[in-house]
């Protein structure tokens, strides 16, 4: 999934502070799996936004909403009756709910009330982390199943590097060396030949590196 | 066509078997140009090529082909150090020909401490290509006359090309074969990160000899004297891939007031002396850290006086 956090709210309330009607909009799709942009996160905002409102003195109306998806034209279009009432709306999807809702309703004044972080998943409760670097050529067979260019933090195809430490990455000992774990779980599986092979430089042209990206399904366009 | 792949002062030394002696330069953070010069000349004529880093621990310096242009001025053979941390392979290629051009002939490529150590953490990581990649790119840049794209190289660049090597560095059983991968993808040299825990870089040499890496490739052990306690300190517990014994802390404490530099010396010392023995060693690298003006003391205590000419 895509995994976001919430903005601080003092940086939300700095968006809106100056309108009178807002528009809290979630999302049912990662980020309420990822419990920052569901139903319940779109209730606390609207709370969280009325009561700086009655702090600073002003009153706010908050609508609240939350979407099937964001990232889908047809939910979209959920809120077309009422998002003309608002003065401004805040979004609390990943990153492209903000947009489509900016490009479907260009007169609306649309903020971004989530950081998106990365695509992982949850490892423990209340815990997330990164898998996927989204790069366009999956290659993580070559790593046991792990990928070094979204876990490395020198995306490392022939690690692992000279930092790696008690399977901690140089960076910090919060950050688990991938290539430790790759190796390690190679070697336990009698496959270190595999390792020993060189890995060319990566063609990125299918990453973001080789400009934004869209995909056609001729199939289903037409 | 020459006996030599680059015709390296340092390639020649170690070709004609004589145990090799590499010192290190760190670029000043400014244009400094006769700081760099004054660090130069301490080490003129006391080692066979400086290492000249690449904005070492991601802190911001001259650019390395810059001061290592300036060590050419100077009379020094630089060992031209590049890190993957900040160029794309535009840029790691177009900075090969630049610097060949000028006449630098030795080349250690290295992936580069992340930028989150150093003095510019909100930088972006660039790491389009590897330190192991980058060895084969340098090495088919050299031999086949290609870029990494397949195109041929008008007039290729030939350098002597060096890799590092950290015995110390997890999970050791890899450490050898990744050494091996180096050597493979094209390194003709090998520095080696700051040994300290003997007992584990003559295990990790045993390894290296068995499966006769030091007959495909020139290994030279790493050195760098402790200036204090607080320095050996240091560099336990806040060097990632770092191996400090207690037992060497123990002996510059032993040491007594003021008298732990000279302690640290004697160790380096010793060291060098035994990689003079140690099967499959063919040189040292003495990165004498901001120590520079220490070098020609340290080289004549430890019987690396005078360079060979070759």
């Amino acid at each position: 999934m895509i995994v976001a956090e919430q903005k601080p709210i003092r940086e939300i309330w700095e968006m809106v502070k100056d309108f009178n009607k807002v528009l809290v909009i979630g999302c049912k799709g990662c980020v309420t799996v990822c419990n920052v942009g569901g139903a319940k996160e779109v209730g606390v905002l609207a709370s969280l936004l009325r009561i700086a409102a009655n702090k600073n003195g002003k009153t706010m109306e908050v609508g609240e909403a939350t979407l099937e998806r964001q990232c889908d034209p047809e939910y979209i279009e959920e809120v077309k009756d009422i998002i003309g009432e608002y003065d401004a709306v805040v979004s609390i999807a990943c990153g492209v709910g903000p947009q489509f809702l900016s490009e479907r309703y260009p007169q609306s004044r649309i903020f971004p009330g989530l950081n998106t972080k990365f695509m992982g998943g949850a490892v423990e409760h209340g815990v997330w982390s990164e898998r996927c670097a989204g790069c366009g050529t999956c290659v993580v067979h070559y790593f046991g199943g792990l990928c070094p260019i979204a876990r490395c933090s020198k995306s490392l195809l022939n690690g692992p590097c000279g930092g790696s430490s008690g399977g901690k990455c140089e960076i910090s000992k919060e950050v688990d060396c991938v290539w430790d774990l790759i190796v390690r779980k190679l070697m336990e599986q009698g496959r270190l030949d595999e390792l020993r092979q060189f890995r060319p430089a990566k063609d990125w042209t299918t990453a973001r590196d080789g400009g934004p990206r869209t995909m056609i399904r001729e199939e289903l366009a037409k | 066509m020459s006996e030599y792949k680059s015709g390296s002062n340092l390639e020649k030394v170690l070709k004609a078997g004589h145990f090799a002696f590499t010192g290190e330069c760190g670029p000043p953070q400014g244009a400094n140009v006769e700081k760099l010069r004054e660090k130069a000349q301490h080490l003129k004529g006391m080692v066979d090529a400086v290492n000249v880093t690449d904005n070492q621990t991601a802190v911001v310096r001259m650019s390395s082909w810059a001061a290592s242009l300036i060590l050419l001025q100077e009379g020094l053979e630089p060992n031209f150090q590049m890190v993957c941390r900040d160029r794309n392979r535009l840029a790691i290629q177009s900075d090969i020909l630049g610097v060949y051009s000028h006449g630098i002939r030795n080349m250690l490529c290295l992936s580069g401490d992340h930028q989150k150590f150093g003095n510019h953490p909100q930088a972006k990581n660039v790491y389009d290509i590897d330190s192991m990649q980058l060895i084969h790119a340098v090495k088919t840049m050299r031999d086949e006359g290609k870029f990494l794209n397949g195109e041929q190289i008008d007039v290729p660049p030939k350098l002597f090309i060096g890799a590092a090597c950290n015995p110390f560095a997890d999970p050791f059983e890899f450490r050898v074969y990744r050494l091996a991968k180096k050597i493979e993808a094209g390194a003709d040299f090998i520095q080696t990160q700051c040994i300290y825990n003997m007992d584990k870089f003559r295990e990790f040499m045993k390894r290296v000899v068995d499966m006769g890496l030091h007959e495909k490739c020139y290994i030279l052990a790493g050195v760098t004297p402790m200036k204090s306690v607080g320095m050996a300190r240091y560099m336990a517990k806040q060097v990632p891939g770092m191996d400090v014994p207690d037992s060497l802390i123990k002996r510059l404490q032993g040491a007594g007031k003021g008298k732990a530099a000279e302690e640290g010396i004697r160790f380096a010392i010793e060291q060098i002396e035994e990689f003079k023995e140690m099967e499959g060693i063919a040189g040292v690298h003495l990165m004498a850290i901001e120590w520079e003006h220490r070098v020609p003391e340290i080289a004549e205590r430890a019987g690396m006086l005078p360079r060979p000419k070759v």
